[in-house]
């Protein structure tokens, strides 16, 4: 498998799913190449990210790289999870195959824009 | 942990026999079988048995078998063969939307150096239609080129009605008989092909060996020149144990033919039966038309295939997927897209394929896996909604 032992461990043991009610933030981003999709739901206080969950649907890349990307920006100010890359995310899950890289843009385009309405 | 193996239409397990016979062509019956001495008269002889069993295996004469390395260079000297000799007639060729990519990136090539290809659009259930043949066939055409049956779906072609066409007018006729050969039976003079690609790895046999049937009197620019092998129709020293141990399988594939496809047959059906009843909106690709016995392809939706066949290969089983977020290209399979699916439903599309090593057992582990896999990913996805 062309998978790292830490990218399988969040598709298989996804963290961080599911939904919240009265978020602060939500948005929903597709990949317009493979069809992928992603969902994120934040709640903010202030100015910092004190909950976040998602769902997913797409390939194991894309819900490993979605799961950690959402448990990764919890307890970050705006400013911090606005900066993540998709490299952060893809090198934090032990790298990405080349044509997988698409997969971690998702989460971060799904942060950007879940962010979108705050200053 | 336990491996099952349900990925035949990509490459099977070598039989035992395949390799036995096989193993002393390298140590003791090593030679050339182009040399007069007894080393290579002995490896000659070897090769002609084989070449004899292949013939058998689709009703072929045996000076009209071509051993060359596997399905995609058959397919390559068919249609470049046919296209450079052929090119004082016309530039026109005919085949299907759905052909494996050794045809169908070898007629882009060819669109690319000048010939007009004509791509047969198919049914919803995958099956070229005789008469769009009939249509598109014009003074100009060289050759038909149309699969016998398809590797992702497993629809089998009108191939014997297509021959008619092609022989009333006239026009060499090529079939990729890549994943039917020792699938179904296969009879090239009833077909009415001129020429038909075959693969040993599809049939038990070792990779790296396959054939081109080239029916007497065809006429085939060769691809590769040099020493005028294999009747100066594919020159290179032949690969004799891998020639030998397809020989093996062939035979073992004719002889199974009617029992061992029977089985796999009942258990692809025992599999469709079982996760269409435990798993909801769920689909059979091509379930109503003629179709290999090994292959089923099913559509899961809210759910993923390369995410699915990844599930299913943590817990031992080796599946394939025709989803965009498997291939490389990131594109879906055009065998789906051409039989009208979106590229969401390809999305979650899963190729099942069978040999005859597989058990009841394992079928019925991939049932019993399966429905917790797909509800574990539907449970992820934004879009699905428990009924």
């Amino acid at each position: 498998m062309a998978y790292a032992a830490k990218l399988i461990d969040y598709f298989e043991n996804p963290r961080c799913v599911g939904e919240i009610e009265n978020a602060d933030g939500v948005a929903q981003v597709s990949n317009p190449v493979c069809g992928d999709v992603m969902k994120l739901w934040l709640k903010v206080d202030a100015d910092k990210i004190i909950d976040a969950k998602f769902k997913a649907q797409g390939c194991s890349a894309a819900i490993a790289t979605s799961s950690y990307a959402t448990e990764m920006i919890i307890g970050m100010n705006l400013k911090q999870a606005r900066t993540i890359t998709k490299e952060h995310i893809a090198d934090a899950l032990g790298g990405l195959p080349g044509s997988k890289m698409h997969c971690s843009v998702l989460a971060c385009d799904a942060i950007r824009e879940a962010l979108k309405g705050f200053a | 942990m336990q491996r099952i193996y349900l990925d035949s239409n990509a490459t099977t397990p070598v039989r035992p026999e395949v390799v036995a016979a096989m193993l002393p062509v390298y140590t003791e019956d090593y030679g050339n079988p182009s040399s007069i001495h007894w080393f290579g008269q002995r490896a000659k002889a070897l090769m002609d048995d084989a070449r004899a069993q292949v013939a058998r295996l689709v009703n072929a004469e045996t000076s009209e078998i071509v051993f060359v390395s596997g399905g995609t260079e058959a397919d390559n000297l068919a249609i470049r063969g046919i296209a450079e000799s052929q090119k004082s007639k016309g530039h026109h060729i005919i085949t299907s939307s759905i052909e494996h990519h050794a045809v169908l990136h070898t007629c882009r090539d060819l669109e690319k150096l000048g010939y007009e290809i004509t791509w047969l659009r198919v049914s919803a259930d995958g099956l070229v239609d005789p008469e769009d043949v009939r249509r598109a066939i014009r003074p100009d055409t060289i050759l038909i080129s149309v699969m016998h049956a398809n590797n992702e779906i497993g629809t089998i072609q009108p191939i014997e009605e297509i021959g008619k066409i092609a022989e009333a007018a006239d026009v060499y006729f090529h079939s990729d008989g890549v994943q039917s050969t020792g699938k179904i039976l296969v009879d090239v003079k009833k077909l009415k092909v001129d020429l038909y690609s075959i693969s040993a790895h599809k049939i038990h046999g070792p990779k790296g060996v396959g054939a081109l049937f080239i029916k007497k009197g065809s006429v085939v620019k060769p691809l590769l020149t040099g020493g005028g092998h294999e009747r100066n129709r594919r020159s290179g020293t032949e690969n004799v144990a891998g020639i030998v141990g397809f020989g093996v399988a062939a035979k073992m594939a004719r002889e199974g033919l009617g029992s061992e496809m029977t089985r796999v047959k009942e258990l692809r059906d025992r599999l469709e039966s079982g996760l269409k009843k435990n798993i909801d909106l769920i689909r059979v690709n091509a379930e109503n038309a003629p179709r290999l016995p090994n292959t089923s392809n099913i559509m899961v939706d809210f759910a993923e295939g390369e995410g699915l066949v990844i599930s299913l290969d943590l817990k031992g089983i080796a599946v394939s997927t025709g989803s965009a977020c498997s291939s490389g290209s990131l594109e879906p399979s055009h065998v789906l897209t051409a039989i009208g699916k979106t590229p969401d439903e390809a999305h979650g599309s899963l190729r099942f394929s069978l040999n005859s090593m597989n058990t009841e057992q394992d079928v019925d582990y991939v049932v019993e896996v399966l429905p917790r896999i797909v509800d574990r990913l539907r449970e992820l996805s934004p879009y699905y909604k428990r009924a």
